[in-house]
């Protein structure tokens, strides 16, 4: 029953087939077959919801499909939890680390073992680690506690905890997302030595150009379906993929025209702010952003650009430096002054700051101007001129909705996030600080949001753009300033994208170069 | 006003904070907060003093004192582990509902007074011989405050040298991550709100049996189950520091009584003496203390600081993001 289309003489560590899963209102996986071989990286490729985290997950042993049946190394095997899974020897590495922050490395990796049965001697267990560490090219402390580790390296004890099982299947749930450049080669080079020593490994991206680079075979899920089953990397184009993934041609670098950058729009001096936590994470960040500009803010997560942008609007008190909008000084102004000056903000975390999931669209959409007229007349509100306006909104930037009165929470994310541009961009803002403003969109959506941005930029917006993904900043920014623990450690307007990577990790501008002979490829 | 005595009845009394400490330190630590002690408690105290009296075997009451309130406190467990309701208002109720069964069950209990046997007391010989610490620490105590004395070490050496305490540490700040290794979330979980039950009821058991016998209905705890609550998180959950802050709370809780005897206190008058109005701020201060403590536990940038169980007062819900 079981049909063979593997090539002779080559194994089979996992054959999937027929896999369904349904969720309530959708189905996630249809029919999916995967294989997976020996010593290969094969990627799983799609938009998001297309099924892959779902698929991968089934075979986890974290979701039980409806349908379907899993092979490893051709015996059967449905696995009801995670720690089957595991035993079969297959590791996950979720997206969300799965680690206990105040445990250290070897604690973590312990968990759920047999192994030692009740006393626990670390120091005999932190030596096999670090052996096992040393055998992959993982490198990290076994004293060290999970939270005094970068996210590269609690990557690398995700990995090391998986290894430890015995795990020679390993699944890669988007493994980039949260990786400077350079860690991303580290992981890169891993991955490498782990197949070199037989073991397969699953990544799930929808990144084509890392799919193309560290995968020896892709399948390509579209809305739970396989488009493509299996296909050698080395057989397709990057434009290939593309079409497989989103069902029609993609464009990828947007248009982008010229403009002539003018008056200078945003001035910060020197700006220090405390995180949550209490601690200082602005470190007296300075820069500027002229009329007409699209300026990048490159930088791995967590050092500093949340603080940065909600410091920005009036969100987060400045305990020291100066912002000054329009020449006017907004420095720890109420956000409402802010938003009178022309300032707009799209917030990383759409569903809990950029938006009220439980009221509608209109309501999520008048948030602005609901005070002003015709919307807000007195301490009333017209709620037919709110409708009218939404309703406007909901033609002009086309946000698929079923009414205008539908919460927004079950609204999908790219949805949602044109709720958000509507808002903003219908405020004809002079300063936009979008925060992420494509992370988690589709292929489709992201396309769209970034055509939104440089049209507000050709209608003489000052836009700073803060984001994770390099490729989005160089497309998009004139010009990019890189962040690292809450200082700017540099400014570049050339998209050099070696040095723009050093300065992720810490080197300043002045520094790159002087140190490291040839670094500067 | 013989410091010594103080000092060892703060040690006696203080064993009644420590059991009821660290039992909801191993529920906290599991990620669910009980604030239901001061009725464990009761449920406690009550169970041995009537077994006690209707079977002539204190043991046997302490032993039915223990199951007693580790029986009630899965009601709790049922409504915030399996129901996942919220930790604070189960507890709250857990807490009238326990009151109230011990009261109506204690009952007719307060006469019995001469006729209900006790844990016996006995000083250690060569221990006790040792200057000053002999006399707080080992001279004419219960039984259960030297099984205290064995019980701190070997509770902080569980939660943080063994695997089944590894294990309770991870469900109570990441259960989603103990889950994807095969660790029974729920099961530990009901578990050691147990264990917290149980050592609630043992402390109980502890009063009612050995430091102060007898039942006095609510009066019997009188608020040490509350006073317990705030001193995990003064102890940040660890046995050591528990122990610490019980004897210390002990020891302040017979110098309040103590300090109101004499006439003089270093040769000046002493404002205590005879007048009541000082002397109820006095017996306020362990309250007042509890307070302040709770209120610093509640904030969630304190929390970190102090290092609080990351999954604490959350319900763990399978599949769903984040915790």
């Amino acid at each position: 029953m079981d049909q063979e289309i593997t090539p002779p003489g080559i194994e089979n560590v996992i054959s999937m087939r027929g896999i369904s899963k349904r969720f309530p209102g959708v189905i996630a996986n249809d029919q999916v077959d995967f294989d997976l071989r020996r010593g290969e990286v094969h990627a799983l490729l799609g938009e998001n919801g297309a099924g892959k985290s779902t698929l991968m997950n089934v075979l986890a042993g974290l979701y039980r499909a409806e349908g379907g049946t899993i092979t490893v190394h051709g015996k059967v095997a449905n696995f009801n939890s995670p720690k089957e899974s595991i035993d079969a020897g297959i590791g996950m590495v979720h997206q969300h680390f799965m680690l206990v922050p105040s445990q250290s490395v070897t604690e973590n990796i312990l968990l759920g073992l047999e192994e030692p049965r009740f006393r626990m001697k670390l120091s005999e267990f932190d030596k096999k680690i670090e052996t096992i560490a040393e055998q992959f090219g993982l490198h990290v402390d076994p004293e060290a506690k999970i939270w005094q580790l970068s996210v590269g390296e609690q990557q690398r004890v995700e990995i090391l905890k998986m290894l430890y099982r015995g795990a020679d299947v390993l699944i890669m749930d988007e493994p980039t997302a949260v990786l400077a450049p350079s860690e991303i080669e580290e992981l890169f080079n891993t991955l490498r030595s782990m197949t070199d020593q037989g073991k397969s490994i699953v990544f799930i991206s929808h990144k084509l150009h890392e799919v193309m680079e560290i995968s020896d075979r892709v399948t390509v899920l579209q809305k739970g379906r396989v488009t493509s089953s299996g296909i050698n990397t080395s057989d397709v184009t990057r434009a290939d993929l593309a079409h497989l993934m989103v069902g029609r041609e993609v464009v990828f670098r947007v248009q982008k025209n010229e403009v002539q950058a003018g008056d200078l729009v945003l001035s910060v001096e020197n700006l220090k702010a405390m995180n949550d936590k209490g601690l200082q994470s602005l470190n007296g960040v300075s820069l500027n952003v002229r009329q007409g500009e699209i300026v990048g803010l490159a930088g791995v997560a967590g050092n500093g650009q949340n603080e940065l942008a909600e410091t920005l609007v009036g969100l987060r008190e400045a305990i020291e430096g100066k912002i000054t909008v329009n020449e006017k000084e907004v420095t720890n102004k109420p956000v409402k002054l802010g938003i009178r000056h022309g300032i707009s903000l799209i917030p990383a975390d759409r569903t809990q700051v950029g938006t009220a999931p439980n009221l509608s669209v209109t309501d999520n959409v008048i948030m602005k101007n609901y005070d002003q007229k015709p919307i807000g007349q007195g301490w009333m509100v017209n709620s037919s001129e709110a409708g009218k306006y939404a309703s406007e909104l909901k033609e002009a930037y086309d946000i698929i909705v079923p009414t205008i009165d539908t919460s927004v929470r079950l609204l999908s994310g790219g949805n949602l996030q044109k709720v958000i541009l509507a808002r903003e961009i219908s405020s004809e803002p002079k300063l936009m600080i979008a925060v992420q403003p494509t992370r988690g969109l589709d292929v489709g959506a992201i396309e769209g949001v970034q055509k939104l941005l440089l049209s507000q930029r050709e209608s003489g917006a000052a836009i700073l753009l803060i984001s994770e993904e390099l490729e989005e900043l160089l497309s998009l920014s004139d010009r990019i300033y890189v962040i690292y623990e809450g200082e700017i450690m540099g400014e570049i307007a050339d998209g050099d994208i070696e040095k723009i990577g050093q300065m992720m990790t810490g080197t300043r501008l002045e520094q790159i170069g002087k140190e490291g002979v040839g670094s500067n490829g | 006003m013989d410091l010594l005595i103080i000092l060892a009845s703060g040690v006696a009394t203080g064993t009644v904070l420590l059991y009821a400490t660290v039992g909801e330190a191993f529920a906290e630590r599991s990620g669910i907060l009980n604030l239901g002690v001061e009725g464990m408690m009761l449920i406690g105290a009550m169970a041995a003093y009537k077994t006690a009296a209707a079977t002539g075997n204190a043991w046997l009451g302490l032993l039915v004192a223990m199951l007693a309130a580790g029986l009630i406190s899965q009601v709790h467990a049922f409504i915030t582990i399996t129901l996942q309701a919220d930790q604070v208002i189960s507890g709250l109720a857990l807490n009238f509902l326990a009151t109230g069964i011990s009261l109506v069950l204690g009952e007719g209990l307060t006469s019995l007074r001469d006729v209900v046997p006790q844990l016996p007391k006995f000083t250690i010989p060569g221990l006790a011989q040792i200057p000053w610490l002999g006399r707080v620490f080992f001279d004419n105590q219960s039984i259960l405050v030297y099984a205290g004395f064995l019980f701190i070490p070997l509770a902080w050496y569980y939660i943080n040298r063994t695997r089944p305490g590894l294990h309770l540490r991870a469900v109570g700040e990441y259960p989603a991550a103990a889950d994807t290794l095969g660790i029974h979330v729920y099961f530990l979980r009901y578990f050691y709100v147990f264990v917290g039950g149980t050592l609630a009821g043992l402390a109980g058991a502890t009063i009612s049996l050995s430091i102060s016998p007898g039942w006095f209905g609510a009066l019997t705890t009188a608020g040490q189950g509350w006073i317990a609550v705030g001193l995990v998180i003064f102890a940040q959950w660890n046995p050591i520091r528990a122990a610490f802050g019980a004897y210390t709370f002990g020891a302040l809780r017979r110098l309040v009584l103590d300090i109101q005897a004499p006439v003089l206190i270093f040769g000046l008058a002493n404002p205590f003496y005879s007048n009541l109005n000082y002397a109820f701020f006095l017996k306020m201060l362990p309250y007042i203390f509890t307070v302040v403590f709770l209120v610093i536990g509640s904030r969630e940038a304190n929390r970190k600081r102090i290092g609080s169980p990351a999954a604490l007062g959350l319900p763990y819900i399978r599949g769903q993001r984040g915790l």
